[in-house]
């Protein structure tokens, strides 16, 4: 008999004495919240959060975003973006005699290539405001994974209408079948004496840009 | 417990594993009771993160109802294991990933072994994962001539350290940072020479140690927090980005999951994903979570094995308590307000799997074999104060669970030709206690065990079958007045605690 068969079969006669079906589950915990997408208290409570978790945050209107862009990356001599980047972003990235490297364009770059570049910016999929998590999808302007992890930092751009109020609204958003990750502030330790280092192994700096 | 004079039976079962302990609970905790410098690590690190879960769960209003969520969907997929596991598998394979199934831990570390044998080399990373270490890999891969590099911070420390984690959110929780300094000086080559034990420098040491294998390797292993029955979808949550590392930079991702840790729909991560944080790290939400299904091309590993691991889930399955247990998170909340965990820490326990859901798991996945094994101390490893069953984000009943255990262990040596004391004292105990009148009676005659006690109100020994409890602890003397006699005092209106008020 195959492993597979023998497991299967060993979970069927476990539960061969149930005969009850087991309750329904209940779903009367919150999961859409009081305020809008994108509304004033949602912003307020994002932006309280990802301070919280140690992550740069700025509100800025469609007109300032090119600038704030140019000024995150002050420190940066090198970014990394997706193909699909808005060009204006992509523009105001360059700004400053920055480098500006494509992934996939011409090639895609190895992990050693990423790790000689200093910053990676992108747009998200969705924020949410009660956990100050914004979370990537790999959709447009967003890249593949490895883009937005081995740069020391990472710049997402995130418009005010994506960041819903609790996380049941942020799930109903997304598509399981494209790489998701979420991100709740910069990388962090609390290994050594419970103390926390942010920064160990992805982005050390996150810096969040909220256009609204 | 360890008086019986008969001959200790020695099962097959028994063989050595991660999931058990060579000592018996009693024994190994007075060893570990002695470490001055663990305790203080303990007290600190427990009470510290005891304090940032209240926080963090005091601000959801509706945190109980995401609980019984949480319990309820547990149910569910433990009844309707079959086919989520099938649906899982055909999601998992539809979406490029191979599945493998393993009845044991030797089963699962053979099939790693293949799997990195046939991609040419000789060293892999590893995301931190209980299932893993459940099945001993790291050692497994070394005997076969691979090295297996754990990158979170903490399990490279117990790496380093030739040690053993002894918890299971903060495995080195039992360190302190002069002792994390000295195995990096000790072990790890590139060290700086002039590394501090300063938190921050030592983090980074660890980041510039393990950059290097993350940018060069072919081959990750990683456990899982949820697979998704509907869509084939793998869940890790991790804090330092390592767990991103793993599952995105190398060409081939070997993942190993316990066959529990099914959810049945994409949806319901809305529950999980808020109750794990809050009640791990005591965050609203760890740094990061990564979700992935099958093979993305061009995006991540483009070789995903899967890796479906019984090594005793189906024994626990067919069990009552078992089953409850299987309902595990691994969130460790319970671990951290346990008083004999903070006290004795995880070494103790002998398993992977420590405190109160530990005393548990064990002896279900490893069985209990009556006197001679010290899977049997486990359940007595608990003060039943509840706070554990307080703190599970799925809300599993653990003190009535290690009760459960009790019993049995009680039971499995009524085979024998002497009765134990411990026997003995439980059948009077409940005789006892099923009987109001008979309950109140020996309440009034507490008081006199006032008088056996010592100046510092402990009853050292009892006669037989009393001396059975205080062989292994301190019995501590009777109160002046018993709860029911106090509250009759200060609550003349009322017939009995609970009522009407
Ligand atoms: S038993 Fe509950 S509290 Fe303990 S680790 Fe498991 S899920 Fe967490």
């Amino acid at each position: 008999m195959s492993s597979r068969d023998a497991v299967l079969n060993r979970i069927r006669a476990a539960l061969a004495a149930d005969t009850a079906p087991p309750p329904p589950i209940p779903r009367d915990y919150i999961r859409v919240g009081d305020n809008p997408p994108g509304s004033p208290p949602v912003l307020e409570l994002m932006v309280d959060r990802l301070i919280d978790y140690k992550a740069v945050v700025r509100e800025v209107t469609p007109d300032q975003l090119a600038d704030a862009i140019d000024d995150a990356l002050t420190g940066s001599r090198s970014v990394v973006i997706a193909q699909d980047l808005d060009p204006d972003l992509a523009a105001a990235a360059a700004r400053s005699n920055r480098t500006v490297t494509i992934d996939g364009n011409p090639a895609v770059l190895t992990p050693a290539e990423l790790d000689s570049i200093d910053a990676v910016i992108t747009t998200a999929k969705v924020g949410i405001a009660l956990s100050g998590t914004i979370t990537l999808d790999g959709g447009p302007g967003q890249g593949r994974r490895a883009i937005t992890l081995v740069p020391d930092f990472h710049l997402i751009v995130l418009h005010a209408d994506q960041i819903v109020q609790t996380v049941p609204e942020a799930i109903a958003r997304l598509d399981p079948l494209r790489p998701l990750t979420m991100i709740a502030g910069p990388s962090a330790t609390s290994d050594i004496e419970l103390e926390r280092v942010e920064g160990v192994h992805g982005p050390r700096t996150l810096y969040v840009l909220i256009v609204g | 417990m360890s008086t019986f004079l008969g001959i200790p039976r020695k099962h097959a079962a028994q063989e050595e594993s991660p999931l058990r302990g060579t000592l018996p609970f009693p024994k190994a905790a007075r060893k570990e009771l002695a470490n001055g410098q663990l305790r203080r690590n303990l007290a600190h690190a427990t009470s510290v993160i005891r304090t940032k879960r209240a926080q963090v769960v005091d601000e959801m209003p509706d945190w109980e109802a995401l609980r019984d969520a949480g319990a309820a969907t547990k149910t569910q997929v433990m009844s309707n294991l079959p086919a989520l596991l099938e649906q899982f598998e055909a999601n998992v394979i539809a979406r490029g990933g191979v599945v493998h199934w393993a009845t044991d831990a030797q089963e699962a570390n053979r099939i790693v072994t293949d799997l990195v044998r046939a991609q040419g080399v000789d060293e892999v990373i590893k995301v931190k994962s209980m299932a893993t270490q459940e099945i001993g890999l790291n050692e497994y891969l070394e005997d076969n001539g691979i090295a297996a590099v754990e990158t979170d911070l903490a399990e490279l420390i117990v790496q380093l350290g030739h040690d053993k984690p002894s918890h299971i959110l903060v495995p080195a929780i039992h360190r302190n940072r002069t002792e994390v300094r000295d195995i990096f000086l000790a072990e790890m080559a590139d060290a700086p020479a002039d590394l501090t034990d300063e938190p921050r420098r030592l983090a980074m040491a660890a980041r510039e140690h393990l950059r290097r294998k993350f940018l060069r390797s072919k081959v990750a292993i990683s456990g899982t927090n949820f697979g998704i029955a509907e869509t084939g979808t793998i869940g890790v949550v991790e804090s330092e980005g390592n767990g991103r590392m793993c599952v995105t930079l190398p060409d081939t991702l070997i993942t190993v999951m316990g066959i529990e840790k099914i959810l049945p729909t994409f949806t319901d991560l809305e529950v999980f994903l808020q109750l794990l944080p809050r009640s791990s790290t005591g965050e609203r939400m760890n740094p990061y979570t990564s979700l992935w299904t099958g093979v993305t091309p061009g995006d991540g590993p483009q070789n995903f094995h899967l890796i479906l691991l019984d090594n005793g889930r189906t024994n626990a399955l067919a069990d009552q308590v078992g089953r409850a247990a299987l309902h595990c998170i691994r969130c460790s909340a319970c671990l951290n307000v346990c008083p004999v965990y903070e006290r004795t820490g995880g070494h103790a326990y002998g398993s992977v799997y420590p405190g109160p859901i530990g005393a548990v798991l064990t002896p279900q996945l490893t069985g209990m074999h009556g006197h001679g094994d010290v899977n049997s101390t486990l359940p007595y490893a608990s003060s039943l104060c509840g706070a554990c069953y307080d703190v599970c984000p799925v809300k599993i009943p653990i003190p009535d669970l290690l009760v459960e255990l009790r019993g049995r262990a009680v039971d499995a040596d009524r085979g024998r030709t002497i009765p134990g004391g411990w026997d003995a004292a439980m059948k009077a105990a409940s005789w006892i206690m099923s009987n109001p009148t008979r309950f109140a009676a020996v309440e009034k005659g507490l008081a006199a065990g006032r008088l056996v006690a010592g100046k510092d109100q402990k009853i050292k020994h009892l006669p037989f079958p009393g001396s059975a409890w205080t062989h292994s602890k301190d019995m501590p003397a009777p109160p002046k007045q018993t709860f029911r006699q106090w509250w009759k005092q200060t609550h003349p209106d009322t017939d009995q605690p609970g009522g009407p008020a």
